[in-house]
């Protein structure tokens, strides 16, 4: 059986680097529609996803969350980025390889994935 | 439809999450012997009244204002009365409401439990301003998972970093491993 002993462990050794972490304001959220519809779509396995490469990148100015149901259900997995100072970018349909590539696109190097938005594929 | 238990119980999750709870309980329960899957989910939410507990079985009624229709608690009875099961919820306004599933574990049409570990990794990460005591037995033997003790530990270090968030993975798969020793469920 694993204990929290571990835990212990991995508190001491990154205390020294806290102080470190944004503001909350600087931050931009990633949230997963995660209602019945989301999760029905979907939407566990891409914000699984998301989380784990937020962490494997140390985007440490990026929070992964999630919210309920936005009303449409019909193109879930929902995934909206909300940057400071930015207007919402909404993806719809998402799946994981998706969600590694509006990271990789829109997270890191800015670039919105057009081809992915609400706005886009609704056309 | 959600095809896993795990995803259901997720989504019922979700719905003391959105009724403002501060604590949310998850209990899985396997009894081979007694061949029963129970699961029950408990929170300090602000609980239904009697009149929205009788309409809430109904998939046309739900308090969103997104949409028309409630689906989660309609699959997740049905879920469990298909297997000779059976669902139940209470609640009191403003202080708690308490979801209880059971299910025949051996029953031909139960859904497997599925990705439960994911199903609890991604509330927890996704939620870190609430906290979730998840306890998972199988023939006596359990294990669990308390966010307040973790936060104990690591104070103001977040959930969602790297060592923290690998760890709270690795400990929910391989305390489950030693609990039912990989017992496909």
């Amino acid at each position: 059986m694993k204990s929290l002993e571990e835990l212990r462990a991995i508190r001491e050794s990154m205390q020294a680097q806290m102080g470190l972490r944004n503001e909350e304001g600087n931050q931009t959220r990633i949230v997963v529609g995660m209602a019945t519809c989301g999760i029905a779509s979907g939407a566990r396995p891409v914000l699984t996803a998301l989380s784990d490469i937020v962490q494997e990148k140390g985007l440490t100015n990026v929070m992964v969350t999630q919210t309920g149901c936005i009303g449409l259900c019909q193109y879930e997995p929902i995934v909206e980025v909300v940057e400071p100072g930015k207007d919402k970018v909404t993806y719809i349909k998402m799946t994981p390889e998706k969600a590694l590539e509006v990271i990789d696109q829109h997270i890191v190097r800015g670039q919105v994935v057009s081809k992915y938005t609400i706005s886009e594929m609704m056309e | 439809m959600l095809p896993e238990i795990s995803l259901n119980i997720l989504d019922i999750a979700n719905n003391s999450i959105r009724a403002g709870a501060s604590l949310v309980k998850i209990e899985v329960r396997i009894n081979k012997e007694e061949d029963i899957l129970t699961v029950k989910i408990s929170d300090n939410g602000c609980g239904m009244t009697r009149e929205q507990i009788s309409r809430v079985e109904d998939p046309f009624f739900t308090t969103r204002t997104t949409r028309d229709v409630g689906l989660g608690i309609p699959f997740l009875k049905q879920a469990a009365e298909i297997t000779g099961g059976s669902m139940s919820i209470e609640s009191i306004p403003d202080k708690s409401t308490i979801i209880n599933a059971s299910f025949g574990l051996s029953h031909i049409d139960r859904m497997p439990l599925g990705d439960i570990c994911s199903s609890i990794y991604t509330l927890i990460l996704a939620n870190q301003n609430i906290d979730f005591l998840y306890i998972y037995e199988c023939d006596g033997k359990e294990y669990q998972l308390d966010t307040r003790e973790l936060r104990q530990i690591l104070g103001d270090i977040p959930f969602n970093t790297p060592e923290v968030a690998g760890f709270i993975r690795n400990f929910l798969i391989e305390n489950k491993n030693d609990i039912d020793e990989g017992y496909s469920i």
